[in-house]
């Protein structure tokens, strides 16, 4: 009996391990959703959450306050977001031809900018953050869940989500009926900029600084996230989860005797089979992807 | 990605033409990792001041071409001497030393290959790890009260496999009833740039019990200074005395003169004294390798284990404590 607590403790150690690993994923996963939902594909993810990431560090170091930190890293997120909708939405671009270019543009503007800032293109000084998630009752993984239960509402409770889910399957019944597809496209996509920029932010704060190439194919993973959860909120979040878990496990079961690189390659395989045993057919929004040609 | 690594070379000093030049291509944390990298940029400019030398340097990205930086350097025909810092570089600069027969070349924490002649052109650095690291074991085994000490590494590689085997002989040479929970960050390079990872994995170490962390793995190990200050326990560093990232947590640091190294070598090109295809060695003996003990934190080490840990400095260095590398 004298084990029990011991076992306890180490459950919720495990649990807020995972719940820490899933938010940099649930962020941009959610605000990929938004974006899709308008049919826009937002692969920029990536790029915005390592921008919002140094611009949450850079912003933290620079005022010394936490909160104008995290302006600083949505501020970035909904700028590149903002770049991603004018070269896809207004000029029609290609959007995974744009995502990717963004997201190599992050990771060389960052480093340039972090050598003229720190003097090093590798790493930040360290900058204060907020207190890690070390109990159930955080605020960032309270406005975590907040921001969750407000995005699913938007989306399938709200006049601005059902013309948001309008412009993604039927843009042109949608024009038909007087909304403007593109402005809200642009609002979809800048939403998803503001969401990653977030999830930047918690990277600089979990590890009190900045790296380059910190956000280390978080952003791809949380497309993957929303596409396993059918472009709902709720089931983006809960596949975060699942990969928030199961990196955890490889974290914690590295004493295991197991070979590291066994454990390692779980999360992965996990995916695969979750993808494609589990899930059925995933079918995105009928124009998601498609620029929206107003025809007069 | 070329692109990238010849965009972050960095000019340092004047340009007067004459001077001896050094190009130098950091690990994978590059700088401002506060460990190896920057003991490596402490030596390029102690040799800066002392012997007037001018320098560049490269960090390669993730993933970037490390070949593609050096032989940047070797086609120079300003620089004269090159170092590689890191093992990671070991094929790379053997290559590169073959084709530029002009060009010097020095890799710190070089694989030796006793089944190889290294170049006439290159000196390859190598560092007794397993000696400090026995010691800074020893320090954690003495110093534990939960009886559980961790270690997490970088990359997984033999060279910090060596560290963590040794970590783990001065661990049970102190303390036989101590148990060792080991983590890594991966298995490519990206594992000595991760402080996210190495939060998670001390963090999880230090919730099952755990009081004492050596890391031996660049910039990931700043994440374990994070999670011994946010846990409120302790932490060994590595390389570099890493009393300053943690003042109060970082007992103590394993530290390799990677500094004196690149200074060492840079003065010999400098007196015209280089001599390459050797191997040079820094141990206990030579003070190449030691543990931090400062007035920082010798406030942390009570008196009876410096006592004991030096014992066992002494029979390291007269050969009578064999320690494991594999």
């Amino acid at each position: 009996m004298q084990e029990l607590p011991m076992d306890e403790i180490l459950d919720i150690a495990f649990l807020l391990q995972t719940l820490r690993i899933t938010i940099p994923y649930l962020l941009p996963s959610v605000g990929a959703v938004f974006s899709e939902k308008g049919g826009v594909i937002n692969i920029a993810l990536e790029g915005i959450l390592l921008a919002g990431a140094f611009c949450t560090a850079v912003g933290t170091f620079y005022t010394g306050n936490v909160l104008l930190g995290i302006v600083c890293g949505v501020s970035a997120g909904v700028l590149i977001a903002y770049i991603h909708s004018i070269i896809t939405i207004t000029f029609k671009a290609n959007q995974i031809v744009s995502g990717i270019a963004l997201n190599i543009f992050a990771l060389g503007i960052t480093k340039f900018f972090c050598k003229i800032l720190f003097n090093s293109s590798s790493n930040s000084a360290r900058i204060e953050g907020l207190e890690t998630l070390n109990l159930p009752f955080n605020p960032f993984l309270l406005l975590c869940i907040i921001i969750l239960a407000i995005s699913y509402i938007t989306i399938y409770r709200t006049k601005f989500g059902l013309r948001l889910r309008a412009a993604g399957e039927n843009p042109e019944a949608a024009d038909s009926l007087g909304i403007n597809v593109n402005r809200i496209r642009y609002a979809g996509v800048l939403i998803s900029g503001a969401l990653a920029g977030l999830g930047g932010a918690w990277l600089a704060f979990e590890q009190h600084s900045f790296t380059d190439g910190m956000s280390a194919g978080r952003g791809y993973i949380a497309l993957a996230a929303m596409i396993i959860g059918k472009w709902n909120p709720l089931g983006a979040a809960a596949a975060c989860l699942l990969f928030g878990f199961a990196e955890s496990f490889t974290l914690q079961f590295q004493n295991s005797g197991i070979p590291t690189q066994f454990i390692q390659m779980l999360p992965y395989v996990l995916t695969i089979i979750v993808l494609a045993g589990f899930i059925g057919k995933a079918n995105p929004p009928a124009a998601d992807g498609i620029p929206f040609e107003k025809k007069d | 990605m070329v692109f990238f690594v010849s965009s972050c070379g960095k000019k340092e000093g004047s340009t007067v033409t004459g001077k001896l030049k050094v190009g130098l291509v950091f690990d994978v944390g590059g700088r401002g990792d506060k460990s190896f990298n920057d003991a490596a940029y402490r030596g390029l400019e102690k040799a800066r001041q002392e012997l007037g030398i001018e320098f560049e340097y490269i960090e390669p990205g993730p993933g970037a071409d490390r070949e593609a930086a050096l032989r940047q350097f070797a086609n120079r025909s300003d620089i004269s001497v090159i170092f590689g810092i890191g093992f990671i570089f070991t094929d790379e600069i053997t290559k590169m030393a073959v084709e530029y027969p002009d060009k010097k070349f020095a890799c710190v924490d070089y694989t030796v290959d006793t089944s190889k002649t290294l170049p006439p052109n290159l000196v390859a650095i190598e560092f007794k790890e397993e000696e400090g690291s026995f010691l800074v074991g020893a320090i954690a085994g003495y110093l534990t009260k939960s009886n559980k000490v961790g270690f997490v590494g970088g990359m997984e590689s033999p060279l910090i496999k060596k560290f963590q085997v040794s970590y783990e002989a001065g661990v049970k040479h102190a303390n036989p009833n101590c148990q060792i929970l080991i983590g890594y960050a991966g298995v490519t390079g990206d594992a000595f740039k991760n402080p996210g990872k190495g939060k998670e994995l001390a963090m999880g170490q230090y919730s099952d019990g755990v009081d004492i962390i050596y890391h031996a793995s660049g910039v990931t190990g700043l994440g374990v200074f994070e999670a011994a200050r946010e846990m409120k326990k302790f932490a060994i560093g590595v390389d570099s005395d890493q009393n300053d990232e943690a003042p109060g947590i970082v007992i103590t640091s394993m530290i390799k003169v990677v500094d004196v190294s690149v200074y060492d070598i840079i003065k010999e090109v400098k007196d015209g004294t280089f001599k390459g295809g050797r191997v040079e060695t820094f141990g206990l003996k030579s003070k190449g390798v030691d543990y931090v003990y400062s007035d920082k934190n010798k406030n942390m080490i009570p008196d009876e284990v410096r006592t004991k840990v030096e014992a066992i400095r002494k029979e390291i260095i007269e050969g009578k404590i064999t320690i494991p590398v594999k």
